[in-house]
């Protein structure tokens, strides 16, 4: 059985491991539970590096395969079938990151049912890194429902006051999205005889196109509600303004990835004419999404809710460089994903930081908290600048290379796309710096953030690892290029072919 | 009589004198832990006869029973619904004071009226199999006597299924109008043949539909069911919601697949309407419940439109046996699930009816986390969230409607699973996010079902091949 020390194995069913250890402890001792939960998500980082060491940058094809038959009866086509590409790489390792860093902020911010939240959150793990590693469409669709539920009931259970309605609506809007992918999945492994994604994307260009397109939109009702595109996002400030901090980092690092992942991994390849076919209107909602979400967040009061639909703008970003379907778009929207997933995740902790404190999230309530409290304000200013796309900074990367890739992009058609969505990028500015203005200068007028103690040890412990990464892809973003740079080329070589072969 | 009679019924005359053994002893010794314990041996012991049946394929008494692996697989499922009724009930039935013997052996005899079913391939047999197991039924709904509402329950149950009985009985005496046999495999050949008269024919064929519709609780037949699930003991109604449904359809995919696919034509739309309605009231009035016996009753009406979708295609014979097995396994994955989470109700449920409302789960989370943990995988294997057996299922039962065809049905069957989302989750909701008191009986069949049942709906969802693998072999034979 060398399959149980093969790296992708390692990495998906260790957290799960760890969450099944976890039974065994004794509600009571919380301090040994948040340990244990910790050394297992950092052992799992440290897999997901082994796995790093063995992955071949050059290589633009499925690494680390394993392809099991698994349900091969009566007329079935299932294998346990999973590998790791350019395409989904830095996503693995995003949440290999995101885990602990996620679990060391709840160190003192989850006190109650402490057992049963690592567990949940381990085992939510476990369902994200599936949804990276899947190729086999039914076991795709395994990981990708199940981690509805570990979500749901982080938010259900620690979240704010409004937590079960906000739980429930993210259960509920996310699944109606993905049984329509079910049947569309159904229907290719039906008409195509297997589940295999390397095969479908094979023989992808053979379907007609008419008949693509409903497939892609079944696909893409899935994603777009999961990433979330505009006009579906209402449940996204609901499940992040009502879930815990963790909960938060989570969902905005990694769960809105899978939506957008999921279109690069599925839709694009697997009906390349309806995706050329649709990705004008695909980067029409991607830049509506932009400038709806930054008009948005600037008439937030609640922090995290600023922050929630700054996520759907910087999210739009990444479906118009994906939708660009040039290799420069879509390593940009790739690169975006990651950037946005630690910024993002770091304003999370950022504001529950500042929560945890002083139990309110209104802006109006602060003012001055640099003089009470500079290390906090320094990293924050850092964090907002990435956001925000400064250059030198990640975020400037990403959006630089979508706003290139989508400027000339010939699926997409119109440079118009790109113009407006360039405004997107100063308002941002507009209501970032708008909030770090609120929070942090002008007087410090209110008694009890004089008080505030700034930053411990541990606190800054959590964000050195995505700071670093920040300046990293900022100043010297090429390794994170060179790791996706084949596959997409790859991925673009198919999609003209296909359209080639769609115009004789 | 010969032997390849004798063999094809021997687990049902095992069971059937059995039970009046054990009906005996009871009278003269009245020890009820005697005729627990000698029910459950009875069950394996005929489940042991019935697992060796497999593969044999055997015909009996001139075509009127078939032994084939359909028939095998679900008399499988039927003793092992007996038998987990009976670890679910012998505590029940003591707390709730209504522990008598008569229980165990009614079970056995609905349980080998079910059994008839499975292997009836004569009208006239599946009539007799249809009484066979519903009299004793009606008797266990009102077996909390003189609790009215399992009265009511029984009475009503009663008075409805004497009403089926009816449809079942004209739908047969018009088949034989138009055919001039009751057997399956003698109206299949009339038909080729030319010789029936099919209006008559099609008639008689709906109304045996529409009897069976009452059984299996289809929309619009399903006006008993809520009142009769809710005021029957549960230990009966987990029972009931398992052996009388697989019984029904047992019935409805041997004699529509067997020997009316040519009336296919006429009777898949009526199907097709039958089973949208049921999904959509099912699922729409489930949402509407605050006691947990009632969610469940709508649940299985729903849950019974699920499996009714199966047989929309059955008049291609190349979907025809992929439908087949699809039901057979949604049945084993309901059947497990639905076990599961009636000994969470059972449970928690209090003697005078108290306990059942779904606010009585408030706090289960917290105080009694294992419990909770079952619960939640058995709600989220209703609803058809993976990795559990009733999304596996479901995969498998949307893949036989959309290989007929049948794309719109589909879309209505996920759609509506989604509206079950909510009912379902709302039972999790109460159980980990509001705070409660909740007193839970702890009993150790009891933890054993639950425990059981939930390790098997995870863990077969994941291995879930070699079960299709059976349920696919399990196909109807061929006449």
């Amino acid at each position: 059985m060398n399959y149980l020390l093969h790296p992708l194995i390692l990495v998906t069913f260790f957290p799960l491991l760890g969450s099944l250890a976890l039974l065994f402890i004794k509600p009571e001792k919380k301090n040994t539970i948040r340990w244990v939960a910790l050394i297992t998500s950092l052992l799992t980082f440290i897999f997901s590096l082994l796995m790093l060491a063995q992955f071949n940058a050059n290589n633009p094809n499925i690494q680390m395969e394993i392809d099991n038959p698994w349900i091969n009866v009566a007329g079935w086509n299932i294998n346990f079938h999973i590998g790791v590409d350019g395409l989904s790489i830095l996503l693995i390792l995003l949440t290999t990151l995101l885990t602990p860093i996620s679990i060391l902020s709840t160190w003192t911010a989850i006190d109650k049912r402490v057992k049963d939240f690592m567990i949940f959150f381990l085992l939510l793990e476990t369902g994200m890194i599936g949804v990276f590693i899947a190729l086999d469409l039914f076991l795709f669709y395994v990981f990708w429902e199940f981690t509805l539920v570990p979500m749901y009931l982080l938010i259900g259970i620690w979240g704010g006051p409004r937590r079960i309605y906000a739980a429930i609506k993210f259960f509920l809007y996310t699944m109606a999205g993905s049984i329509l992918m079910l049947l569309a999945i159904l229907w290719l492994g039906i008409r195509q005889g297997t589940f295999s994604v390397p095969e479908l994307i094979a023989s992808g260009a053979n379907i007609p196109v008419y008949i693509q397109i409903w497939l892609f939109l079944a696909f893409a009702a899935a994603f777009a509600i999961k990433v979330p595109m505009w006009p579906l996002h209402s449940w996204l400030p609901d499940a992040h303004v009502q879930a815990p901090t963790a909960g938060s980092v989570i969902l905005a690092g990694v769960m809105l990835k899978m939506g957008t992942y999921g279109f690069l991994r599925f839709n694009i390849p697997m009906f390349p004419n309806a995706a050329i076919k649709l990705a004008p209107w695909m980067a029409l909602f991607a830049v509506i999404g932009i400038l709806y979400g930054a008009a948005v967040s600037y008439a937030q009061k609640d922090v995290k809710k600023l922050v929630a639909y700054s996520s759907v703008s910087h999210l739009g970003f990444v479906m118009l460089g994906l939708f660009a379907l040039n290799p420069q778009g879509i390593q940009g929207g790739i690169l975006q994903m990651v950037n946005h997933g630690l910024s993002t995740g770091a304003l999370f902790l950022l504001v529950g930081m500042i929560y945890e404190r002083r139990h309110t999230r209104d802006m109006d309530a602060f003012g001055g908290l640099w003089k009470a409290m500079p290390v906090y304000g320094a990293l924050t200013l850092i964090v907002t600048l990435s956001s925000m796309g400064l250059p030198g900074l990640n975020g400037f990367v990403g959006e630089f290379t979508i706003l290139l890739g989508s400027f000339g992009s010939k699926a997409i058609g119109s440079p118009w796309f790109a113009g407006f969505a360039a405004i997107g990028v100063i308002l941002a500015a507009v209501y970032l710096l708008f909030m770090f203005q609120k929070l942090f200068l002008g007087p410090l007028d209110k008694e009890e953030n004089k008080i505030l103690k700034d930053l411990n040890a541990r606190e800054i412990i959590t964000m050195v690892p995505l700071l670093i990464l920040i300046f990293w892809i900022g100043l010297y973003p090429k390794p994170f290029f060179a790791l996706m740079a084949p596959a997409v080329d790859k991925l673009v070589a198919a999609l003209q072919t296909a359209a080639t072969i769609a115009m004789h | 009589m010969t032997t390849t009679d004798l063999l094809s019924v021997f687990p049902l005359l095992i069971l059937i004198l059995w039970a009046c053994l054990v009906l005996l002893l009871d009278v003269f010794l009245k020890r009820e832990r005697l005729t627990t314990i000698l029910t459950a041996i009875g069950l394996v012991v005929t489940l042991g006869f019935s697992i060796s049946q497999n593969n044999l394929n055997l015909t009996g008494f001139n075509n009127m029973v078939v032994v084939d692996n359909f028939a095998v697989y679900l008399n499988i499922i039927f003793l092992g619904s007996g038998l987990l009724a009976i670890s679910l009930a012998h505590d029940y039935l003591k707390r709730m004071g209504i522990n008598r013997g008569e229980f165990y052996v009614l079970l056995m005899f609905s349980i080998s009226g079910m059994m008839l079913m499975a292997i009836a391939a004569d009208l006239i047999v599946f009539f007799l199999a249809l009484e066979l197991l519903s009299i004793p039924l009606y008797v266990l709904a009102a077996f909390a006597r003189p609790r009215v509402e399992s009265e009511e329950a029984g009475m009503k149950y009663f008075l409805l299924g004497a009403f089926s009985g009816g449809f079942v009985v004209y739908g047969i005496a018009l088949v034989f109008g138009a055919t001039a046999t009751t057997n399956l495999s003698g109206i299949a050949a009339r038909i080729a043949e030319h010789q029936a008269d099919i209006p008559l024919l099609t008639i008689g064929a709906a109304l045996i539909l529409v009897g069976f519709s009452f059984k299996v609780a289809v929309v619009p037949f399903q006006m008993w069911t809520p009142d009769v699930y809710h005021g029957a003991p549960s230990a009966v109604t987990a029972f009931m919601a398992i052996g009388a449904k697989a019984a029904g359809f047992a019935a409805l995919m041997r004699i529509f697949v067997a020997a009316l696919p040519t009336l296919s034509e006429q009777i898949t739309p009526i199907i097709w309407v039958l089973a949208a309605l049921t999904m959509i009231v099912g699922n729409i009035v489930a949402v509407a419940q605050s006691n947990i016996k009632r969610m469940l009753a709508y649940s299985s009406i729903a849950h019974a439109g699920y499996i009714l979708m199966a047989l929309v295609s059955y008049g291609q014979s190349s979907v025809a046996s992929v439908s087949v097995s699809a039901a057979l396994f949604y049945l084993l994955s309901y059947a497990v699930t639905n076990f599961g989470a009636w000994a969470v109700v059972i449970a928690v449920e209090k003697a005078e009816g108290k306990g059942l409302a779904l606010d009585d789960y408030a706090g289960i989370g917290r105080k009694y986390p294992a419990l909770a943990a079952a619960m939640a995988i058995f709600m989220l294997s209703f609803t058809g969230v993976p990795p559990t057996l009733g999304f596996v299922g479901k995969f498998y039962l949307f893949r036989a409607v959309i290989d007929g065809g049948y794309i719109g049905l589909a879309v209505i069957g996920v759609l509506t699973s989604l509206i079950s989302a909510f009912y379902y989750l709302r039972v999790v909701v109460i159980m980990y996010m509001r705070d409660g008191e909740p007193e839970v009986r702890s009993e150790p069949w009891l933890n054993l079902t639950t425990a059981f049942t939930a390790i098997a709906t995870i863990v077969l969802s994941i291995f879930s091949a070699p079960i299709l693998q059976w349920a696919s072999q399990a196909i109807l034979s061929a006449f």
